[in-house]
């Protein structure tokens, strides 16, 4: 069984975002592995040691992402490929995991239901439609039986359980595993596991991020006594205007 | 040319997202001078289809295939294709749920689109097409051009607020050709919590953390939010140590929310939860800990034990509305 999972390289979840013009500040940010990501690459690691599968992590990033796919590494997966580039938008991103995963047999790609820097929940469908296989998102339970899959899928209110054959495209969410950190052998034996760097494939019609902006501040909270609730309803009512 | 706006429904009924995703659109096709179609799959009350005319459809296609009430990602994908192609659709518009967010990609690439999700304002067409989205999980915006002839986009909640005025449309059968591959992802069992506000939908929310000490304490909060006819929703820790469902999880790794009222018992405000819930219009923190980091981000604050104040609180709105 061969697995590809691709991860995000991203800021922590705790970076306070600031811009320098029509960039991230990245003074001071610390990057990860996508949460989401880090999810699938978890329950990758889980299969590998309960079915024997070889589990390969995907990056299209510069060479700045090279900490982030070892630590991919040192958690587990077998080798790694990174696609030189900057990952301009979810299309090239998609087109470039396509490209690799048609060279090769894998029998499921797995990923997280979105990054969390940009957010655009694109990939594992733009990558399932383009392989021509089924596309499984935000996939929180993944069991294998042979050659078919059963998951749990969240919808509003719920969840449904889904039953797919193999190959399949999956974005993952929590409480699909639990997030592994990894130890000092994995971390030793991660120098020395095989890192791919491969030129991207030219994608033309992207889209393109012109400026960011912050949400606008809050103003002052008020403080309400607890002993005179009804001036928190009356501020609502008349204030606010939201009941 | 016109512009297709994919309908989604719960129950039988049209959701109300959907309207706004109506509202958007016809305010492109306006723009760009077309109309906007409506599609709708599976088991819909048809006088709710026809009420679509009255946000701006022009006309609703309607494909009752009840194989399509499961939502299939891929059926869905396919038959939104086929009424995109049927219409000469340039511009898709779905509002973010999560079957849209999971067919968008799928359709933009049958239909050889650019695609932008999370879109939060309507675009601006003065040079070329510009949209707002949401970035770096409600921490951010972008202003992102979406080149090319055909663009799929689908709108957070509060993109647009739908003005109702206008007639009825007609609503004409629709029918899509579907293969086996199609549904070859099948639904075996669902778990919904039926009749219970759809929080991604709520125009109020009422939240609870870690400092409602157990699951066995959500009486009041689930008390709070009836008065308010709001949706229950919790903290990362409270689904991790499953006091309550994960699709109540609100914050970065979960569900992010835009209620026009948000009360966060309990919850201290970690910045992953608060990017789950910044987008929302008014916000009400109630905490024992008056250095909570929550007190900065919201509009009102109560420092004081929920076990008190929330009570309290739910008779006080019970005698106001």
């Amino acid at each position: 069984m061969k697995i590809l999972v691709c991860i995000s390289h991203v800021p922590d979840t705790t970076t306070k975002i600031k811009f320098d013009g029509n960039k991230l500040d990245e003074n001071g940010v610390q990057f990860i592995i996508g949460p989401y990501d880090d999810y699938a690459l978890a329950r990758a690691v889980e299969i590998q040691g309960e079915k024997g599968a070889t589990v390969t992590v995907l990056n299209v990033g510069t060479a700045s992402t090279e900490p982030t796919i070892r630590k991919a590494l040192a958690i587990g997966a077998d080798d790694a490929i990174r696609v030189d580039a900057e990952p301009t938008d979810a299309m090239f991103v998609a087109k470039q995991i396509v490209a690799v995963a048609k060279a090769e047999n894998y029998d499921m790609i797995l990923m997280g239901r979105e990054s969390s820097d940009f957010n655009g929940g694109l990939v594992h469908g733009l990558v399932g439609e383009m392989m021509g296989w089924p596309s499984i998102a935000p996939c929180m339970k993944l069991e294998l039986n042979g050659d078919s899959a059963t998951m749990a899928r969240e919808i509003e209110g719920g969840k449904e359980y889904l039953e797919v054959g193999l190959p399949f495209v999956a974005g993952v969410q929590e409480p699909i595993a639990e997030w592994k950190i990894p130890n000092m052998r994995g971390i030793m034996m991660a120098r020395k596991k095989p890192l791919k760097v491969i030129p991207p494939v030219e994608v033309e019609g992207v889209t393109e991020y012109q400026s960011f902006s912050l949400p606008e501040g809050k103003s002052e909270c008020k403080m309400i006594d607890p002993d005179n609730i009804g001036e928190l309803v009356n501020l609502l009512k008349n204030e606010a205007k939201v009941l | 040319m016109s512009v297709l706006v994919y309908i989604e429904a719960d129950g039988g009924a049209v959701k109300k997202s959907s309207l706004e995703a109506v509202a958007y659109g016809a305010e492109i096709a306006k723009g760009e001078g077309s109309t906007a179609i409506a599609i709708a799959t599976g088991t819909v009350v048809e006088a709710e289809l026809a009420k679509l005319g009255k946000f701006g459809a022009s006309k609703v296609l309607h494909v009752s295939d009840e194989r399509l009430n499961d939502g299939g990602i891929q059926a869905t994908a396919n038959v939104v294709f086929q009424a995109a192609e049927k219409e000469s659709a340039n511009t898709l518009v779905m509002a973010r749920s999560s079957l849209v967010d999971a067919i968008a990609s799928r359709v933009a690439i049958k239909l050889g689109a650019s695609v932008v999700t999370n879109v939060v304002d309507l675009p601006d067409t003065s040079n070329g097409f510009v949209v707002k989205r949401g970035v770096y999980t409600g921490k951010a915006f972008a202003n992102v051009s979406v080149p090319g002839a055909k663009k799929v986009i689908t709108i957070a909640k509060n993109a647009i607020s739908p003005v109702e005025s206008g007639d009825f449309a007609s609503v004409e059968a629709f029918s899509a050709s579907l293969s086996d591959t199609d549904f070859a992802v099948k639904r075996t069992k669902v778990e919904k919590a039926e009749g219970d506000i759809l929080l991604p939908e709520a125009d109020k929310v009422v939240s609870g953390g870690r400092g409602l000490k157990g699951p066995e304490n959500w009486g009041m909060i689930e008390e709070l939010a009836k008065s308010l006819g709001a949706a229950t929703a919790c903290s990362k820790p409270v689904s991790d140590m499953e006091w309550r469902p994960h699709h109540e999880h609100v914050g970065q790794t979960g569900i992010k929310i835009s209620p026009t009222l948000y009360i966060a018992v309990g919850i201290s405000g970690a910045i992953q939860h608060l990017a789950g819930v910044n987008s929302s219009k008014v916000i009400v923190v109630i905490n024992k800990d008056a250095e909570a980091p929550f007190f900065k981000a919201a509009d009102y604050g109560i420092v004081g034990d929920a076990f008190e104040v929330v009570p309290k609180l739910t008779e006080a709105i019970k005698a106001v509305l």
